[in-house]
């Protein structure tokens, strides 16, 4: 399983299933990142890929676990989710009456790429993600505005014990959904964003660790609602999964038209 | 380094050059810190720590050797009242804000388990500040929802800790309600108290103003700008009043263990009518004495004792005033038993102060003597009541009789008075509410009784008015005044 992903990552063709309105394209684009690549480094390039346009909903998966039953919350194997894996589920390939078109939780990073895969896709990167969460209803970089930020900072005031919504919030500049205000998501790098534990060691340039690329620092240190995506992200392991934790995919090229 | 050697220098010349003061008390010898908190192993069977909501706390160890102490704290993300009306999401360590109280000896280890619910939202983690290690144990504690996380560390200071989360953006999550205080008790406990007490403080910010109805989010500008919106002990208005005030009887020793979670302000901590006999300021070993107001910085506690004495309510506040009475900074003690008049008498007096507008009420206190003699003229009561009608009744009558046109009606040549002397008494002592006609004007304002004159002084007053201003004259009797009040029906609420 894990095998296949790389092969996908390291560049291999890959078979656009996806009929086009199902992701949006995302052109190529430089812009200031809270992880900078490297010290002394404030921006990041990202080519240009698509992005599905909403989270993945529980009815996707349940078609995706019934066509592969391997990842069936019965016969998964522990290694590559918690024993939290889809257990508000019915049974093991039917999602909650009434849930089918929220996004699916409670599914580890090894399940979402695993989907992913499945439609010839993978996990989008952080960069590429924070890219299309910089961006507000009209505009590519929202992050200064104060509104954008407290709806952000407002969804984490709500508890996560309520039943999640049905996929299809506003769309934003991208005609991306739901990048906001509904999950956390999983990013193809997830693993490698070693925050410490301990967030006020910020100051120090070994605080965030990339495996193999060094050590970089936190930009953005007022941009709290990317920080609490990072700290979330950094306190799980690829086998966890949480209650708010869903998924989307991406292409890492453009669909051809 | 050397300016400092210059002072203590100076100070210890001054003392000795002031025989009448007695040689500075020697400081106490000292714990000797972490070095000597130490005990060794922990011994026997492990035991489970006792957990507490606030106001509450655990009863003492009453252990005499270090011990394995297991520690289960779970973080729950809540929604609930933050004032009337207002609500609020907390996060939590335990279900409540301050956090669950944990209490430890000096020595023991602590087997320490940070339980993330899985209905929450966020990673959280815990860094308490009665920890030798580094980040008190944040990193070792970072959880993400449905999941738990142990460490291990050993109780080396003595002293009362504040403990937090410490997971990005940390002020976002002590700004929420996630923190509380760890007890650890020297190796001899705590000296026996009638009550003990867990109360902290914390500044919280939303997007609405000050009780401003409805569920509130967090404002993170506010936050920046230290703004609080509300200043709360034990986190809520009401946590800590009316019936949910703490309660003690006279005669008791209150112990109060007090945090300050922050996240920006430090706390004046005062408690209104009462001294603190004892503090450990910020929590340290030496107490200060006699106390009134003590210091409480974000992140820090303190131990305050005092001793009741006297019945009533008392208040705690921060005493940067505005805090408690405009966000909220108050928490209530009421205290039951009989009064202590010989400490604290009620009040005593209640009376008109006239400034310089009369020089003397010496006149008053002639008539009085005169009356009980059975000496009293006519005089006498004209001078009494002048000074009186000075003090009560000459804000709306006037010092010259003649009232106010069209508001308050004469007494100067007055119709009414003349007609029926009888009827300005019970005028005097009921009030007069509803339309009266004076020399052909008609007034429709109101008079209150005059409750706070006794029969004397009711007396004096008329009579100084039957001799003024060309009125015909007279004498009002004590006698008079004593018939009237028997005989006229009081409205409610007039008193003698």
């Amino acid at each position: 399983m894990k095998s296949t992903a790389l092969v996908l990552l390291m560049g291999a063709a890959v078979a656009a299933t996806a009929p086009p309105a199902q992701r949006a394209g995302i052109p190529a684009a430089t812009f200031a990142t809270i992880l900078p690549p490297a010290p002394g480094v404030a921006t990041v390039h990202v080519d240009a890929f698509e992005l599905d346009r909403t989270p993945v909903t529980n009815a996707a998966f349940a078609a995706f676990v019934r066509s592969t039953p391997a990842w069936r919350r019965d016969r998964v194997a522990r290694v590559f989710a918690d024993e939290r894996y889809l257990a508000h589920w019915r049974d093991a390939s039917t999602p909650a009456p009434g849930a089918e078109r929220a996004p699916v939780t409670q599914v580890s990073w090894f399940a979402a790429q695993a989907y992913c895969e499945a439609q010839g896709a993978r996990l989008p990167t952080w960069h590429e993600w924070e890219l299309v969460a910089a961006a507000g209803p009209d505009t590519a970089d929202a992050r200064s505005d104060p509104d954008w930020l407290q709806t952000i900072l407002s969804w984490y005031a709500r508890p996560a014990s309520d039943t999640l919504p049905d996929v299809g919030g506003a769309p934003n500049y991208y005609g991306v959904r739901d990048v906001h205000g509904l999950v956390w998501e999983w990013v193809l790098d997830a693993q490698s964003m070693m925050v410490s534990g301990d967030n006020r060691e910020q100051g120090d340039p070994d605080a965030l660790r990339f495996c193999g690329s060094g050590a970089v620092t936190m930009e953005q240190k007022e941009n709290y609602a990317m920080l609490m995506r990072i700290a979330t992200l950094s306190s799980m392991r690829a086998s966890y999964t949480s209650k708010s934790m869903g998924f989307r995919c991406a292409v890492p090229r453009p669909v051809p038209r | 380094m050397k300016k400092w050697s210059v002072m203590v220098a100076a100070a210890l010349l001054a003392a000795a050059c002031s025989p009448q003061n007695p040689p500075a008390t020697t400081v106490a010898a000292d714990t000797g810190g972490s070095s000597k908190g130490d005990f060794g192993p922990p011994q026997g069977e492990p035991v489970e720590a006792v957990l507490t909501s606030p106001p509450h706390v655990p009863p003492p160890t009453n252990r005499h050797a270090p011990a394995k102490v297991i520690v289960n704290l779970e973080v729950k993300e809540v929604e609930r009242e933050i004032a009337e009306g207002v609500k609020y999401t907390f996060w939590t360590f335990g279900g409540t804000v301050p956090g669950s109280f944990i209490r430890v000896r000096q020595g023991d280890t602590v087997e320490f388990h940070l339980k993330n619910h899985p209905d929450n939202k966020m990673p959280h983690n815990i860094d308490l500040h009665g920890v030798t290690g580094p980040g008190g144990g944040a990193a070792s504690s970072f959880t993400p929802p449905g999941h738990q996380s142990q460490f291990t560390f050993k109780a080396l200071n003595q002293g009362i800790y504040v403990y937090h989360c410490a997971t990005a953006p940390v002020g976002m999550h002590v700004a929420n309600g996630m923190y509380g205080l760890i007890l650890v008790e020297p190796p001899e406990g705590l000296s026996p108290v009638d009550h003990e007490y867990y109360v902290m403080q914390g500044d919280f910010y939303t997007v609405g103003k000050y009780r401003e109805k409805g569920a509130q989010p967090f404002d993170m500008q506010k936050a920046i700008d230290e703004r609080p919106t509300y200043v709360l002990f034990n986190g809520a208005e009401s946590s800590l009043t009316g019936p949910n005030a703490l309660q003690a009887k006279t005669g008791e020793r209150i112990r109060l263990f007090v945090g300050n979670g922050g996240p920006n302000l430090v706390s004046s901590f005062h408690v209104i009518g009462e001294i603190f006999d004892k503090v450990q300021p910020e929590g340290g070993t030496h107490p200060q004495e006699n106390v009134q107001t003590t210091l409480i910085p974000a992140g820090g506690a303190a131990i305050v004792e005092f001793h009741t004495e006297v019945p009533g309510n008392y208040i705690l506040v921060d005493h940067s005033i505005f805090r408690a009475f405009n966000k909220g900074a108050l928490a209530m003690l009421a205290v039951t038993g009989d009064p202590r008049t010989e400490i604290y008498s009620g009040k005593q007096v209640d009376e008109t102060y006239l400034g310089d507008k009369v020089a003397s009420l010496a006149p008053v206190a002639a008539a009085a003597e005169a009356k009980s003699t059975g000496t009293l003229t006519k005089e006498q009561q004209v001078k009494a009541g002048e000074v009186l009608f000075k003090g009560t009744c000459s804000v709306c009558h006037q010092e010259s009789g003649q009232g106010i046109p069209s508001v308050f009606p004469p007494l100067a040549k007055s119709d009414l008075l003349k007609k029926t002397p009888r009827r300005a008494i019970e005028i005097a002592l009921n009030g007069l509410t509803g339309p009266v006609t004076v020399n052909g004007v008609t007034y429709t304002s109101v008079m209150p009784p005059m409750s706070q004159l006794n029969d004397d002084e009711v007396a004096n007053i008329l009579t100084y008015v039957l001799n003024s201003w060309g009125n015909d004259g007279g004498v009002i009797t004590k006698e008079d005044v004593q018939k009237v009040r028997a005989s006229t029906k009081r409205p409610e609420g007039a008193a003698h």
